[in-house]
């Protein structure tokens, strides 16, 4: 807003925007959405449509069909069932251990809370394709393979990392003022996170949460490798791929992209800030 | 001074009985992040670190458990495995820096100050998102044989009956039609990463090169760019480790046309059911993450104390 307000000031050889870049802005817009409108017609036509060429870019025959056949698919709404239990699992425990740490590092100055957070910062980098493979082995053991619970595990570990550094930019844009006055009016340090810092910081966590589901919902090397007949939506559909008709293949990566609009949708206010901070 | 007096006769604690909760305080506020962050490292260490080690293990390990080269040179002897690195390698040497440009033309347009900025900035994350497997199916919906890509040409009179992008014959368009899907997908990850440093950066640089004047490309390479340094490598880290691990977008657009590393990691756990081999894949990708990770390093360093840098 000030930034825009600052560059329109009237200065010579400074032209106010060029026409050009509204040009492009809006060849860009069309880059991004218009995959996402023609997936959404494949997904919602009649079957026969889907075969048909040349296809048609506006909806013709509009219809639930192709929709139905993929989620009346052997497997699919079970793995669906699965996908949100997992992403439900993943978030409570990336949200249990993640907040407290989050919370230290925007609150407290420690010895060695450089190093804590070099660590977390480094383990985020790790591709999570590595990190499955031995904990499939492992998971065979310990009877954890080819469960939800396994899967969520995995999930956690690669969503951990990103939970904190949100989170604790989340506390850090809470005022330690307002927990400290909570304080003097004897409130405990517990009563003091519950009342004040939790209430303020809750459009945030719940930010975190949301993307930390998604992490999850989209994850898809990771719950191939851990599971066989208990799989995931990306995993079963990943598996169904080579072979599959596109019908299934159209209407279950539709099914795929909902969420994840319905997430930029909710978050769009905090995506530049909590973003933000992932970049640090 | 009090201090000394207090660690000098630790029997007794002289000094801070005016107020003896403080002390306790001040202890509890000693520990408490350390306890706060427990379990974080703990979870970490036990199941990312920990496993990255198990699986450097299993990569030298045989089935039986014994230590051994032996996945390493089934790996190397796997005809599939040299185009699959190669391909790795030209689809991280072409996506990174494509989305490189793509994402700092769109950082700079929302800097511009245009209108509808917020409506731009909405519509261009809406892919953020998205995951490989989902934009790798979107894109097959317009690369596919009737697809709509081909419904246009053939709209258009460009092409009698389409062109086969996804064909294997077609290792061109293979190509081109994963860094077309990989990067309308994560460009808006990489876009915000950069908005946010552009934001960092004082309006007095741009002016002071204004006045100098340079021309715009010369105040990109010489301001924007090296100001935005730190944002830049840690878009370039993370983008690479993803790119590094790219998988479910090549099997849902090319099938087994197009191997890479991760795929291969993939039908060798699997379809072959050998950990170890697929171990030894998931080594070089690690290998390759943290090759590149470290290049980014040293080459994007920031020099002590200039404007923007670090955290």
């Amino acid at each position: 807003m000030s930034a825009a307000q600052v560059r329109s000031r009237p200065k010579k050889g400074s032209p106010r925007v060029h026409p050009l870049i509204y040009v492009a802005a809006i060849a860009i817009t069309i880059f991004m959405l218009m995959p996402l409108w023609l997936i959404f017609i494949a997904a919602f036509s009649t079957q026969a449509d889907v075969y048909s060429f040349p296809k048609s870019f506006v909806p013709v025959h509009f219809s639930t069909d192709t929709m139905q056949f993929f989620l009346n698919s052997p497997g699919v709404l079970p793995a669906a069932r699965r996908s949100l239990t997992v992403g439900i699992g993943t978030l409570i425990l990336a949200l249990a251990i993640g907040t407290p740490a989050g919370y230290a590092l925007a609150r407290f100055r420690f010895p060695g809370s450089n190093l804590i957070t070099l660590v977390i910062l480094t383990t985020r980098s790790f591709p999570v394709l590595v990190l499955s493979i031995p904990l499939a082995v492992s998971f065979l053991t310990w009877g954890l393979y080819d469960t939800q619970q396994g899967v969520s595990l995995v999930h956690t570990a690669m969503a951990l990392p990103t939970t904190v550094l949100i989170t604790s930019a989340v506390f850090f844009g809470v005022p330690a003022d307002l927990e400290e006055a909570a304080l003097t009016l004897g409130c405990t340090k517990v009563g003091a996170f519950r009342r004040v810092a939790l209430p303020m910081a809750l459009p945030g966590l719940a930010a975190a949460a949301l993307l930390t589901f998604l992490l999850s919902w989209n994850e898809v090397f990771a719950a191939t490798i851990l599971t066989l007949l208990n799989r995931t939506l990306p995993a079963q559909i990943l598996n169904s791929l080579d072979g599959a008709p596109l019908t299934y293949q159209f209407a279950g990566g539709f099914m795929l992209v909902v969420p994840s609009m319905v997430f930029i949708f909710l978050i769009r206010r905090y995506l530049v800030s909590s973003w933000g901070a992932v970049t640090k | 001074m009090s201090r000394q007096v207090a660690v000098s006769a630790p029997g007794e604690v002289r000094i801070p009985r005016a107020s003896p909760s403080l002390a306790r305080k001040a202890r509890q506020q000693a520990v408490a992040p350390y306890l706060l962050l427990a379990p974080t490292v703990c979870f970490l260490a036990f199941f990312v670190l920990w496993p990255m080690v198990r699986a450097l293990l299993l990569a030298f390990q045989s089935t039986a458990g014994t230590y051994t080269s032996a996945s390493f040179h089934t790996m190397y002897h796997d005809y599939q495995f040299m185009p699959s690195l190669k391909n790795t390698l030209i689809l991280m040497g072409t996506i990174i820096p494509i989305e490189f440009a793509f994402s700092l033309a769109m950082a700079l347009i929302l800097q511009t100050g245009l209108r509808g900025r917020q409506f731009f900035l909405y519509c261009w994350t809406i892919p953020l998102a998205i995951s490989d497997l989902a934009s790798g199916i979107v894109w097959l919906s317009i690369f596919t044989q009737n697809g709509f890509l081909n419904s246009a040409l053939v709209d258009l009179k460009l092409s009698q009956n389409g062109y086969a992008f996804l064909s294997y014959q077609h290792k061109l368009s293979l190509f081109f039609v994963v860094i077309v899907a990989e990067v309308w997908r994560s460009s808006s990850l990489i876009m915000l990463i950069l908005s946010g440093g552009l934001q960092g950066i004082p309006k007095e640089y741009g002016e002071a090169a204004d006045v100098f004047g340079a021309s715009f490309f010369q105040r990109i390479w010489h301001v924007t760019l090296p100001t935005l340094k730190p944002s830049i490598r840690v878009a370039l880290i993370l983008r690479t480790i993803v790119a590094v691990q790219v998988f479910a977008v090549v099997i849902a657009l090319t099938g087994q046309s197009l191997p890479v590393l991760g795929s291969q990691a993939y039908y060798w756990y699997v379809t072959y059911q050998n950990a170890n081999v697929a171990a030894a894949f998931a080594a070089v990708i690690l290998g390759i993450s943290i090759l590149s990770s470290a290049m980014y390093l040293t080459v994007l360093r920031t020099p002590a104390g200039v404007a923007g840098g670090g955290r």
